[in-house]
């Protein structure tokens, strides 16, 4: 680090096709780029060095860089950037891509390519990124001429943010970075205006709420940008709030109205609730099908109102009874105004009810370990997950005051997205602990990260292990729907000493294996100075519930950790055919 | 809901590499099969106009129309069913001939205003334009005598009238038809009878 060059050229003259990317992305105001270099990417990479401005994080693994840039964004929620050389460096950018694309990330990626008149000819290291990224990204770009190359990427970041966001991918060749660029570098588009909301269709949603027994509102990842307006809306209303997984903390958890998250495992009140509603309020969501279980039993008494700002999404999945195109701060500002709160005693008395059906974990195991770490987490903590039952786990037991503090991979279920979006966080907020829970199985899938916290002395980012020596989620539904053949989800015994590996890149770990060492064990980990981690080793066998299983409808959910009994998992399979014939 | 029918789209397009590919992806991903498909040039520079023929229900079409709504390259829309419009198909159909038949065949073409491009010892190519029924009324009448190929451009369409170009129904001019809200709300299934109440 002590000496990249940097310090020694603040001479930018020759501008080339690499140094005009640089201009124009500190232009934009990007502050960090995640990459890592390669042949066809080294212009930009040698011009990198003219532009101190922009921090460059080299990641051990473009997938991270890709998940880093993400977290960054879901952090901020400012555009992320990645970046990658052709062929096995682009492709390597993918799964963080298709991630980004179903969780509607704003994300650049630029790539490097061979050089022009190679392209097509099967070159060394030559990949057609932007083929393969087709389906994946909201748009992409082949720079075919420099001069173009600026105004290219301007108009990448702001696709990318506009709208519904997503990832942006521009394919840059070789020859394109180091031609002669003569043209003017950018300013960055403004920020496009959303949509407002129409005043026909709010009025029929204002009619609609007006006559109202049973409401509720849920919000998703496309609302957390409007939290304030929705917070006010519900209380203005007196109208319960689900937030899906994507759009935890929308709404906060501590206030009464709040019935948690709903879908494959949602809680009892969320699922219930929906079930009963008579109008459904959806706001910045699109109706996934881990959320609506069986679509045909998905709030089957309810008129739908759905606000949602892309219009491809209403009526996609759920008849939609009212439409309302547009912004969600608007439109929810709007409602809010034509409130009418009734009251409505017996729909309050019915919540409250599913509401104490909350179960916490009692017995020492996954869901204990979880909830010991986030009870202790504080409201401006960053809380990252991987994917599997921890995340589920943290989903449900975790508490969220405000928007943009939960970050994990919701469409793709990306394992192996935890640590690096966590570093992305915790870079972007360097001031805000950036903690991760993951599993054993998700954790080695990007676990060489651990280089770029040491490399970057970042010393925010808490890392917890659930280890419960199981790829846990896929178990859970091999014991449920497969008669309990674990079949290639063992990892106990080749698991590496994970406090062991950690300290080979000097991040401190700690240990706990039993509920009476596991309050030590995370106020050590917490107050470490460092960044760290924790393994907590828990039991094999523990599942997550309540579960709705697949092809079932939300009010068929099974709310407790069944009893174990020999013959579970042939009465689950039955639920679960039964629920997916009818 | 299963009103499976041919739809006719004209998508206007940015004129650069990859469109085609992308919007034929999107159908085909989601699993809309594409019936037709003719590309070319407008008057405008740079922005290429496609028709396209898509069958399935009205639904199917509007996801697919809103999903192409979004894709950067795509300048504008036109749904046809929604239109008036007048389309047109070229069609090249090589047809057997023996002496015997010859001058019945010729006698078709010309009852279809059909000319005639190519003429060999056993065989007659005919040009056909117009509308699918005159295309497909002219193939059957040919068939009797022996079909030996046939190359069909795809349709074609253009709305009727003086503002043909700027139908009600374009891109950034506020929400498609689909949109308008229905306000009769009907349980979308009867609850099912049973709830597996296991534990
Ligand atoms: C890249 C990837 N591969 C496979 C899967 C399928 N999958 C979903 S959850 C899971 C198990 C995760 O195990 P672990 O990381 O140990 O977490 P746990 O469920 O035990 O908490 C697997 C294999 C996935 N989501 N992502």
């Amino acid at each position: 680090m002590a000496d990249n060059g940097k310090q020694h050229a603040p001479h930018r003259g020759d501008m080339t096709g690499a140094k005009a990317l640089w201009a124009t992305l500190a232009n934009h105001g990007i502050s960090t780029v995640f990459g890592y270099p390669g042949g066809a990417i080294m212009p930009v990479y040698d011009a990198l060095t003219f532009y101190p401005e922009v921090r460059h994080v080299l990641t051990r693994h473009e997938q991270g860089a890709a998940h880093a840039a993400e977290g960054w964004a879901k952090a901020t929620g400012e555009i992320g950037v990645c970046m990658a050389t052709s062929g096995p460096g682009a492709t390597n950018l993918v799964t963080g891509l298709a991630d980004a694309m179903l969780d509607s990330v704003p994300l650049l990626a630029i790539t490097g390519n061979v050089a022009s008149h190679l392209m097509g000819t099967d070159a060394f290291q030559e990949a057609d990124i932007t083929g393969i990224t087709l389906p994946i990204t909201k748009h992409n770009y082949v720079v075919r001429d420099v001069e173009e190359l600026p105004l290219i990427v301007a108009e990448a970041i702001r696709i990318a943010r506009s709208g519904r966001p997503g990832p942006v991918l521009v394919d840059i060749p070789k020859d394109i970075q180091l031609a002669a660029f003569h043209g003017e570098i950018p300013a960055p588009h403004a920020r496009p205006e959303a949509p407002a909301p129409s005043p026909e269709s709010v009025e029929r949603a204002l009619e609609l709420l007006r006559g109202a027994k049973k409401p509720v509102i849920m919000a998703g990842g496309g609302s957390l940008d409007a939290s304030a307006e929705i917070t006010a809306l519900a209380r203005a209303w007196d109208i319960p709030v689900i937030t899906t997984l994507m759009g935890l903390g929308a709404f906060p958890s501590s206030d009464p109205l709040w019935l948690g998250m709903p879908g494959m495992h949602g809680s009892v009140a969320a699922n219930r609730a929906i079930s009963e509603a008579d109008v459904l309020l959806g706001i910045g969501l699109r109706f996934d099908d881990r959320v609506t279980g069986r679509v045909s039993g998905f709030a089957p008494n309810a008129a739908i109102i759905h606000v949602e700002l892309d219009a491809a999404e209403i009526g996609k999945i759920i008849r939609t009874h009212v439409p309302v195109r547009g912004d969600a701060k608007q439109a929810a500002q709007l409602l809010a105004e034509g409130a009418q709160p009734t009251p409505r005693p017996e729909w309050k008395a019915q919540i409250e009810d599913w509401k104490s059906r909350t179960v916490t974990p009692e017995t020492y195991g996954a869901g204990y370990a979880v909830k010991a770490v986030v009870d202790r987490l504080r409201p401006d903590d960053i809380l990252s997950s991987d994917v599997g039952q921890h995340q589920m786990l943290a989903a449900q037991l975790a508490r969220f005051e405000k928007p943009r503090r939960w970050i994990n991979s919701g469409g793709l279920g990306t394992m192996g997205f935890g640590l690096p979006a966590a570093i992305g966080a915790g870079m972007a907020e360097p001031g805000v602990r950036s903690v991760v829970i993951a599993g054993d199985g998700g954790f080695q899938m990007t676990a060489q990260e651990l280089a770029t916290l040491k490399m970057y002395d970042v010393r925010n980012v808490k890392i917890c292990i659930i280890n419960n020596s199981f790829l846990g989620m896929v178990r859970q539904w091999q014991e449920l729907f497969h008669e309990k053949r674990y079949s290639e989800v063992w990892l106990g015994d080749s698991n590496p000493d994970f406090i062991k590996l950690a300290g080979a890149y000097d991040v401190p770990g700690y240990r706990a294996t039993t509920a009476e060492e596991l309050p030590a064990a995370i106020d050590a980990w917490l107050s470490d100075p460092k960044s760290a981690l924790l393994e907590v080793v828990v039991p094999h066998e523990h599942g997550v519930f309540p579960m709705v299983p697949a092809g079932a409808a939300l009010y068929e959910m099974i709310e407790t950790e069944p009893v174990r009994s020999p013959d579970l998992s042939a009465q689950m399979q039955d639920a679960a055919e039964e629920a997916s014939e009818a | 809901m299963t009103d499976t029918r041919d739809h006719l789209l004209s998508i206007l397009v940015r004129d650069e590499p990859r469109v085609l590919t992308r919007i034929t992806a999107l159908f085909g991903r989601r699993g809309y099969n594409i019936r037709s498909l003719s590309v070319g040039s407008t008057e405008h520079p740079g922005v290429s106009r496609m028709t396209i023929v898509v069958s399935g229900d009205r639904g199917v079409v509007e996801q697919a129309i809103r999903q192409l709504e979004k894709l950067h390259d795509v300048v504008r829309i036109i749904d046809h069913s929604l239109e008036k419009y007048v389309d047109r198909e070229l069609v090249l159909v090589k047809v057997a001939i023996t002496p015997e038949s010859r001058v019945e065949v010729r006698q078709i073409a010309e009852d279809f205003r059909s000319r005639i491009v190519d003429v060999g010892r056993h065989a007659l190519t005919f040009e056909v334009t117009g509308d699918e029924g005159k295309i497909t009324a002219f193939i059957e009448q040919m068939r009797p005598f022996g079909i030996l190929e046939t190359m069909r451009t795809g349709r074609i369409a253009l709305t009727r009238g003086s503002n043909a170009d700027i139908p009600t129904h374009v891109y950034h001019e506020g929400e498609t038809q689909a949109l308008q809200p229905t306000l009769e709300v009907q349980p979308r299934e009867e609850r099912a009878r049973h709830v597996p109440n296991l534990f």
